[in-house]
């Protein structure tokens, strides 16, 4: 099965080009991939990667609230028990906060910096890294998810 | 332009045999082809012969006339330079009216406002959406108290205000006109511009409450509403720079912004208003990105597309009908997080590109634009830049410099094309408005945005310090903007005392009025006014007309 990822747009903004090129990027190079579309609270992008089965969430802020955004995340995905799920970020993060946030379980922040292929390498790296039983995962053949909600 | 057009064709075949072709053998170009941010494809060199079909008189004429490609007025900048007006929000009301003054107080002649994303999109500081975003990326405003505070000291009869706000527009306008109302200011002697522009919203910046029909309703009253009580000010302000941002082509920047204007234009006359009774007022908004020649053009070219289309579509009369005036900014985009000085230097090419393309008025951006909002010294810098554009560099004493530059003129034909066939596609698929809401503009975009980063992947386009001569032990550090976490709070306590001090009642009853009037097709802003006048909340009103106007959902695409 190939590696599911959810890519989620929380926040009021609607800073969604980086989020929608790495989107299609992830497509191209073989994943299937969901985009939640803008304005998703963190419980509606939880809800969605238990509902699509996802092995990873990428979350794609650029407001500033990621220090709030991204610990409501993690809380939620512990509480519902399904913390095999890898959360990983981008967007603009200061510097300063990526141990913070690595500190709460957030596996890797890709900043504007990062290539389309480091990426594919990091989203592959975690997924193997977690282990994450995929073959359990019923295919659902759509590559372009509906919005989450 | 030429009547020895075969000669120059001929001595340009000459010159690729006899001299280029030599060389290239010796010494071969670095790329086969070389292209224009928006991937245009550009020749080594022009000549006459690349512009045959463009004629002085009918395409490029004189500044402050038909079809207004050099310019909107005859002076330009030799009778004063552009507005210089660098935006500011942050934190409360009282934050951000400092940095007002700080910016007048260096020479700054107007003021451009950017609000939080809860007041962008409609929900009031203390709602549950509103959490770790109240006063982050710009300022909270609630209520008209929050509004008086903003622009308390500043005179608004001489210094023109913008506000960059859209699907809440016009309750934003009805506090601004309460607030004028409230210290005494004369209506018709107030200038400035709200963005109002919704339609870009659905394609680009997504902000939105609304879904696109009832919006452009709002947008209409506005409009309508300004046209007869303020002779000064400009109700639209249809924008460009978000899709660019968004990772579109400078064609569609143009197409796209113009197609809007297009659409609210339409809308106005639909409502019976004479085409030339406001659409003086229209004014636009471009970015200015990093590839200087495309940029120039593009400004050039969007002016004369809308003559064209203000005279020849509409049958307007007034000059000023057809005349684009434009504010611009500098790429926010282009800005690199990497060694944030070099972002000077960007910025400076950019904002010159928009002087040479005319632009009535200019924010430069700061240093730390690809970091956090700018902070002081950065704003300083970037008014600097502009300051030192007017007055040393010499560009404002001839008007549209580049113009007859068969590279610029060239440029400037092609995309006034690109524009002209995505109008015919916008009509052919029913219209702006059902382009949007079958996705139209917004598949082009991705697509445009996906092709630039996979052409920047290739090396096709560098970023310095990025994609090349990167260095990964100097990244100096620079002071950013710090975020006050208190801000919410004093926010907060504001909004509690607006709330404890009104007359509950009156405002209910303002707000059912303002339910009563969205559902006939008068003008909703008098009751908009009269609600404010109460001390209603922006998202009191936005909530109000939900239930009226529905609520937007998009389908997201990629």
């Amino acid at each position: 099965m190939p590696i599911k990822v959810l890519v989620a747009k929380p926040g009021l903004d609607g800073h969604d080009r980086g989020a929608k090129i790495v989107a299609r990027a992830l497509r191209d190079a073989g994943m299937e991939v969901v985009y939640t579309g803008l304005h998703q609270t963190p419980e509606m992008i939880v809800n969605a990667a238990i509902q699509e089965d996802v092995d990873v969430v990428g979350v794609s802020i650029l407001s500033g609230a990621h220090m709030t955004i991204f610990p409501k995340i993690m809380t939620m995905l512990s509480e519902r028990e399904v913390d095999d799920i890898a959360v990983v970020g981008g967007g603009v993060i200061q510097e300063d906060d990526i141990p913070k946030l690595k500190a709460i379980g957030v596996r890797e922040i890709f900043n504007a910096e990062a290539s389309t292929q480091d990426l594919i390498d990091g989203i592959e790296r975690i997924v193997a890294e977690t282990g994450r039983d995929r073959t359990r995962r019923a295919s659902t053949g759509s590559a372009q998810g509906a919005p989450a909600r | 332009m030429q009547t020895t057009e075969k000669t120059i064709a001929d001595e340009l075949r000459e010159w690729e045999q006899r001299t280029l072709l030599p060389f290239t053998e010796r010494r071969p170009e670095s790329r086969e082809v070389f292209r224009t941010q928006g991937g245009a494809a550009l020749e080594r060199v022009y000549t006459p012969a690349h512009v045959e079909d463009v004629d002085f008189t009918r395409d490029i004429g004189f500044p402050g006339q038909f079809p207004y490609t050099r310019g909107p007025y005859p002076t330009m900048y030799r009778a004063q330079p552009w507005t210089m007006r660098q935006i500011a929000g942050f934190g409360t009301a009282d934050d951000t009216n400092e940095r007002f003054r700080f910016l007048i107080a260096q020479g700054q002649t107007g003021i451009s406002t950017d609000f939080d994303m809860p007041t962008l999109m409609g929900y009031d500081s203390d709602d549950e959406r509103s959490e770790g975003e109240v006063g982050r990326e710009g300022v909270a405003i609630d209520s008209v108290d929050d509004m008086l505070d903003l622009y308390a000291g500043i005179d608004l009869e001489k210094i023109s205000v913008s506000m960059t706000i859209n699907p809440s527009a016009w309750i934003l306008l009805a506090m601004y006109l309460v607030t004028a109302e409230e210290r005494g200011f004369d209506r018709k002697k107030l200038s400035g511009t709200i963005q109002n522009d919704i339609i870009k919203e659905y394609i680009a910046q997504k902000e939105w409450v609304y879904p696109p029909r009832p919006a452009m309703r709002l947008v209409r009253d506005s409009i309508t509403y300004s046209a007869e009580h303020l002779p000064r000010y400009n109700p639209v302000n249809v924008s460009g720079y978000h899709a660019r941002e968004a990772g579109s082509t400078a064609i569609q920047e143009v197409a796209f912004t113009l197609a809007a204007g297009i659409a609210y234009v339409e809308e106005v006359v639909k409502a019976g208003i004479d085409v030339d009774d406001f659409a003086p007022r229209l004014s636009f908004f471009f970015v200015s990105q990093i590839d200087f020649l495309e940029e120039v053009a593009k400004f050039r070219a969007a002016r004369r597309v809308w003559g064209r289309v203000m005279k020849d579509r509409f049958g307007a009369k007034k000059p000023e009908s057809m005349r684009l005036r434009f504010h611009c900014q500098t790429a926010g985009v282009s800005c690199t997080a990497r060694e944030p000085l070099n972002n000077i230097a960007r910025t400076a090419i950019e904002a010159l590109a928009a002087v040479c393309g005319g632009a009535q008025s200019l924010h430069t951006n700061g240093y730390d634009e690809a970091l956090s909002i700018p902070s002081e010294p950065a704003m300083k810098i970037a008014l600097r830049t502009q300051q030192i554009l007017a007055d040393e560099v010499g560009v404002i004493g001839t008007i549209d410099p580049l113009g007859g530059s068969y590279a610029i003129e060239r440029l400037t034909t092609d995309i006034e094309k690109g524009c002209f066939d995505y109008f015919a596609e916008v009509d052919k698929r029913g219209g702006t408005i059902k382009c949007i809401e079958d996705n139209f503009f917004q598949m082009e975009l991705a697509d445009a945005a996906y092709d630039l980063h996979r052409r920047k992947e290739a090396g096709e386009r560098h970023i310095v310090t990025v994609t090349k001569y990167r260095d990964e032990s100097a990244n100096p550090h620079v002071e950013l903007h710090h975020v006050d976490e208190a801000a919410s709070g004093r926010q907060l306590a504001r909004l509690r005392k607006t709330k404890e001090t009104r007359d509950a009642a009156a405002v209910q009853a303002a707000l059912d009025e303002i339910v009563r009037v969205a559902k006939t097709d008068e003008n909703i802003m008098p009751a908009t006014i009269a609600a404010v006048k109460a001390r209603a909340t922006g998202g009191e009103i936005i909530k109000a007309l939900r239930p009226v106007f529905g609520t937007y959902v998009e389908t997201p695409v990629f």
